[in-house]
C-alpha cells in the first residue's frame, strides 16, 4: 500500500527506495549487505538458503535465522559477521517499512509519568538478573519514558550510557545496597550488555520515527568483527602451523638425509686396543660421531619498530624451536646475538622471552636496527657452517634507519645457504616506503608478509612447493 | 527398519534427546535441514564440544547404521574408498588353468568378489540408508578434500574397472573439523555450517546431569560453574564437555560430596591438561574456592 503523502525528507535522506520483490528480494538484499561485509557468498549458498527456508517455519525468528546462519555463514568468522549484519538489516527493514506504512508505536508509553522510579529501577534489575529476556524490551521502552528526556544528546551512546547510570545498573557489586536489592551483588555483564542493546535500539528506533529517516548505514569495524582470543590460544596455534611446517618438510626429505652413513673406524685407536689381545682388533674402535651442522638459520629483529610483531616472532621462534633440533637461532637489534640455548633451555614460552630481554646480551646501543652490520657479523660467525641444504629465514620490517643497507653482504649469504626466506611483520602496501629496504633484500631472497598466523600458513605452504621456483 | 524421516525440528530435537545427546537450539535445526535438503553438515568447533557423539546419536535416533571414516594425514583413496584385493586376485589367476584366455580372467577379477570396501564406498553401496561420519577432515590432504567433492555433491563413484557407483539410498554426512587448517572454500558452499562452542550453564549442567545422575545436584551446580570459570582464563586448551563429564565420574567415584579446595587440587588434572595450565588454573580458581568452602566447613 503506497502511503498517502510522500514521507518527509530529513538530514539523513528519507526512507530509501524499497528492493525489488517481496521476501526474495530483501533476501537477496541481506545477501548482498553480507558481501559488502565481506563474507563469501555465491549462487549455490542462495540456492540452499532458500530451499533450507522451505523446510524452515520463517515465523520463528531463531529458527529462521539459524537456517540462514547454516547456509550462509560458513566459518566462525562469518558466523559473527553474520550475526551484526542480520540485526541490523532486519531492523533496518523493519523500520523502513514502518516508516513507509506510517505505522507509529508513539512516543514512550501512557502514563509513563506515574511510574515510581524506584520500583521501575528494582524491576529492570530484578528482570537483569533472573535474565528474562522477554520482558526486556518492554523494561527499556520504560526506562526511555522514564528517564530519556524527551531528544537525548543526539548520540545514542552516550544516552544509553545516561539511562544505565540512572539505573544504577552496574556489574560491580554495590555493598551499600539494602540486603534484597536485585543490584547489589552487581548484574551479570553479559545481561547488562543485552540490556544496552535493547535500549539502543529502542532509542534507534524513537530517532527514526521522529525524523521519519533512516541513519546511514554503518559498515562494521574491526572492534566488532574479531574474534576474542587470548595471547596463550595464538600461542598454541603458532605451534600448530609450525607442527605442520616440521611434518612437511620431512616429508620432502631434508630431515633424513645421512642418516645411514655409518660411522667410520678409527684405525689407530683399534690398533692400540688390539694390542691388549696380542695384535687381533677384537674391539673396533669408531670415529667420535660429529655433530650434524645445523640446518636452519633463524635471525630475529627484536627492535623498538618491530615491538608489536616481535612477541609473534618470538612465539614462531620458540615453536621452531619446539619442532626442529638442528636449529639455530639469532636475535639482533644493532648487533647480533644468539639465543638457540635460552630456547633450549627454557620450555616456557613466557620464561624464554623475559631471558632474552634480560640476558640475550643483544649490544643494544641507540635500539635502532642496522642491518648492513648484523649481516657483517652474521657471515663472519657461521660462514663455515653455511652450504647449500641450509635454510635461513629472517623475521623482520627491513627498516635500516637510513643506514647502509648492505644487501652484497646478504647476497652473500643467500649464496651460500640453499634458500633463505624473509617474514616481514609490516602489511606489503608499506613495503619500500620510508627506511624500508625490502626490495634490495628481496632480490636475493623470497619474501612474504607475515603477522598472523594464517599467512605464516601461507608461508608453509609456499616452503612446500617444489625447490627448483626458488 | 529404519526410522520414518522427521517432519518436524521439535521432533529431531525430542528424538536426539531421546538418544542421548542434548542438542543445542541451532543443532536440532541443522540436523533436521540435512536430513530434509540431503546435504552434508560441515561441524566445526573447539575439542570436546560433542561433534562426533552428534553423529552418533543422529544414527541411534534415525536407527541408521553409522559409518565412521576418521581421517590422518596421508589418508588416500584406497584406504577411504575401495581397493582391489589383490592377493585374492593373484590366487585366482593361479588357480585358473593355463588355456584360459586374458579375457575371461580380467573379467573375472575385477568383479564385486575382489572388491575390498572401504566406508565411503561401504556408504555408498549400503542398501540401507546410514549415517556417515568424516571425522577431523582438517587433518587430511587437500587432494583428498578435492576427492570428497565429487563424492559429496553426486553421492557416486567411479571407479573405472567396473563403472560408476551409484548411492542407493541417501546418506544424512556429517564432516567434523577442529579448524586446525581453513578447508577450501568447494568443500564448504557444499555443506550446511554447524558451529558448536561450549554451551552455556544451564545447558552443560543438563548435560553432565544426563552422563552421571547420581552426581548431587549443587555439586553438579558448582562443578559446572567451576568448569564455565576456568574457560574464561587465557589457557592453551579449555576444558571440553567431555572433560566436565569425566570431571564429574571421577567425583563420583571418589565420593565427594563438594568440591573444596583440597578435592579441586586433587582432581583438576581432569580438566587441565597443561602444566602451564594447571598453574594458571590454581591460582586463580583455585585459591578461590578455599574462600568459598572455609565458612561452610
Amino acid at each position: 500500500m503506497q502511503p498517502p503523502q510522500p514521507p518527509r525528507r530529513s538530514i539523513y535522506g528519507g526512507i530509501p527506495e524499497r528492493g525489488p520483490g517481496s521476501f526474495d528480494g530483501q533476501l537477496l538484499a541481506f545477501a548482498e549487505d553480507l558481501r559488502e561485509e565481506g563474507v563469501a557468498i555465491g549462487t549455490s549458498e542462495m540456492l540452499d538458503a532458500f530451499g533450507a527456508l522451505q523446510e524452515v517455519p520463517w515465523t520463528d525468528r531463531e529458527d529462521f535465522k539459524e537456517a540462514l546462519a547454516a547456509t550462509l555463514a560458513k566459518s566462525p568468522e562469518d558466523r559473527r559477521v553474520f550475526e551484526l549484519v542480520f540485526e541490523r538489516f532486519f531492523f533496518r527493514a523493519a523500520e523502513a517499512e514502518a516508516t513507509r506504512q506510517q505505522i507509529s508505536e508513539g512516543q514512550g508509553l501512557q502514563g509513563a509519568e506515574d511510574i515510581d522510579l524506584d520500583t521501575l529501577r528494582r524491576q529492570i534489575a530484578e528482570a537483569l538478573r533472573d535474565g528474562q529476556d522477554g520482558s526486556m524490551r518492554d523494561l527499556a521502552r520504560l526506562a526511555i519514558a522514564a528517564f530519556g528526556r524527551g531528544e537525548g544528546s543526539g548520540v545514542l551512546g552516550v544516552d544509553v550510557q545516561r539511562i544505565r547510570r540512572q539505573l544504577g545498573l552496574r556489574a560491580e557489586p554495590q555493598p551499600d545496597l539494602p540486603e534484597d536489592d536485585p543490584r547489589r551483588e552487581g548484574i551479570p555483564r553479559d545481561q547488562l550488555r543485552r540490556f544496552e542493546a535493547h535500549l539502543r535500539r529502542e532509542l534507534e528506533r524513537g530517532l527514526i520515527e521522529r525524523t521519519s529517516s533512516l541513519p546511514p548505514k554503518r559498515p562494521l569495524n574491526d572492534l566488532d568483527r574479531a574474534l576474542p582470543t587470548g595471547p596463550a590460544q595464538d600461542l598454541a596455534q603458532v605451534h600448530r602451523v609450525v607442527a605442520q611446517l616440521k611434518r612437511r618438510l620431512a616429508t620432502q626429505g631434508h630431515e633424513l638425509r645421512g642418516r645411514k652413513r655409518h660411522a667410520h673406524v678409527d684405525v689407530r685407536r683399534t690398533m692400540r686396543a688390539s694390542l691388549q689381545t696380542g695384535g687381533v682388533p677384537v674391539e673396533l674402535k669408531f670415529r667420535p660421531k660429529r655433530p650434524r651442522r645445523p640446518e636452519i638459520f633463524v635471525l630475529c629483529d627484536v627492535s623498538t619498530s618491530v615491538t608489536s610483531a616481535s612477541t609473534f616472532f618470538l612465539s614462531v621462534l620458540h615453536a621452531l624451536h619446539d619442532s626442529f633440533r638442528k636449529l639455530r637461532s639469532f636475535v639482533f637489534i644493532e648487533r647480533i646475538s644468539e639465543v638457540t640455548d635460552v630456547f633450549e633451555r627454557e620450555r616456557d614460552f613466557r620464561a624464554a622471552s623475559e631471558a632474552i630481554g634480560r640476558d640475550a646480551g643483544v649490544a643494544d646501543i641507540s635500539g635502532y636496527t642496522d642491518y648492513g652490520r648484523v649481516w657483517t657479523e652474521f657471515l663472519t660467525l657461521i660462514e663455515d657452517e653455511l652450504h647449500p641444504r641450509a635454510t635461513v629465514i629472517v623475521l623482520g620490517d627491513a627498516r635500516t634507519n637510513g643506514r647502509p643497507p648492505r644487501d652484497d653482504v646478504f647476497a652473500a649469504i643467500t649464496a651460500k645457504a640453499g634458500r633463505t626466506f624473509w617474514l616481514n611483520p609490516e602489511p606489503r602496501l608499506y613495503w619500500n616506503y620510508g627506511d624500508s629496504v625490502i626490495a634490495a633484500y628481496e632480490r636475493h631472497c623470497v619474501a612474504f608478509e607475515c603477522w598472523r598466523t594464517d599467512q605464516l600458513e601461507d608461508f608453509v605452504k609456499a616452503l612446500t612447493t617444489p625447490a627448483d621456483r626458488y | 527398519m529404519t526410522a520414518p524421516e522427521p517432519t518436524s525440528v521439535q521432533e529431531v530435537k525430542d528424538g536426539l534427546r531421546e538418544a542421548g545427546y542434548l542438542p543445542g537450539a541451532s543443532t536440532a535445526l541443522v540436523s533436521y535441514l540435512a536430513i530434509k535438503l540431503g546435504k552434508p553438515i560441515l561441524v566445526e568447533g573447539p575439542a570436546g564440544v560433542g561433534k562426533t557423539e552428534l553423529a552418533k546419536a543422529l544414527a541411534r535416533y534415525l536407527d541408521r547404521r553409522l559409518v565412521r571414516l576418521q581421517c590422518y594425514e596421508g589418508l588416500d583413496e584406497a584406504k577411504a574408498l575401495y581397493e582391489w584385493n589383490y592377493r585374492k586376485q593373484l590366487l585366482r589367476i593361479q588357480t585358473e588353468s593355463s588355456d584360459t584366455g586374458w579375457q575371461d580372467v580380467q573379467e573375472d577379477i575385477f568383479g564385486e568378489e575382489f572388491l575390498l570396501e572401504r566406508p565411503l564406498m561401504t556408504a555408498i553401496a549400503s542398501a540401507e540408508p546410514v549415517v556417515l561420519l568424516i571425522d577431523e577432515i582438517d587433518k587430511t590432504d587437500q587432494e583428498f578434500e578435492a576427492m570428497l567433492l565429487e563424492l559429496l555433491s553426486d553421492f557416486q563413484i567411479s571407479i573405472p574397472e567396473l563403472g560408476r557407483i551409484e548411492a542407493r539410498t541417501h546418506p544424512v554426512v556429517l564432516l567434523t573439523s577442529n579448524n586446525t587448517r581453513e578447508l577450501t572454500e568447494a568443500l564448504k558452499r557444499r555443506c550446511l555450517y554447524l558451529w558448536l562452542d561450549y554451551p552455556d550453564l544451564e545447558h552443560e549442567l543438563e548435560i553432565v546431569r544426563l552422563h552421571s545422575p547420581e552426581l548431587d545436584e549443587t555439586v553438579a551446580r558448582k562443578l559446572v560453574e567451576i568448569v564455565q570459570e576456568v574457560r574464561e582464563l587465557d589457557l592453551k586448551k579449555p576444558p571440553s564437555i567431555a572433560e566436565s563429564i569425566d570431571w564429574a565420574r571421577a567425583l563420583l567415584l571418589l565420593g565427594s560430596r563438594d568440591i573444596d579446595a583440597a578435592t579441586f587440587t586433587e582432581t583438576m588434572s581432569v580438566i587441565v591438561k597443561h602444566r602451564t595450565d594447571l598453574d594458571t588454573v590454581a591460582s586463580r580458581v583455585g585459591v578461590k574456592l578455599s574462600d568459598a568452602a572455609a565458612p561452610a566447613a
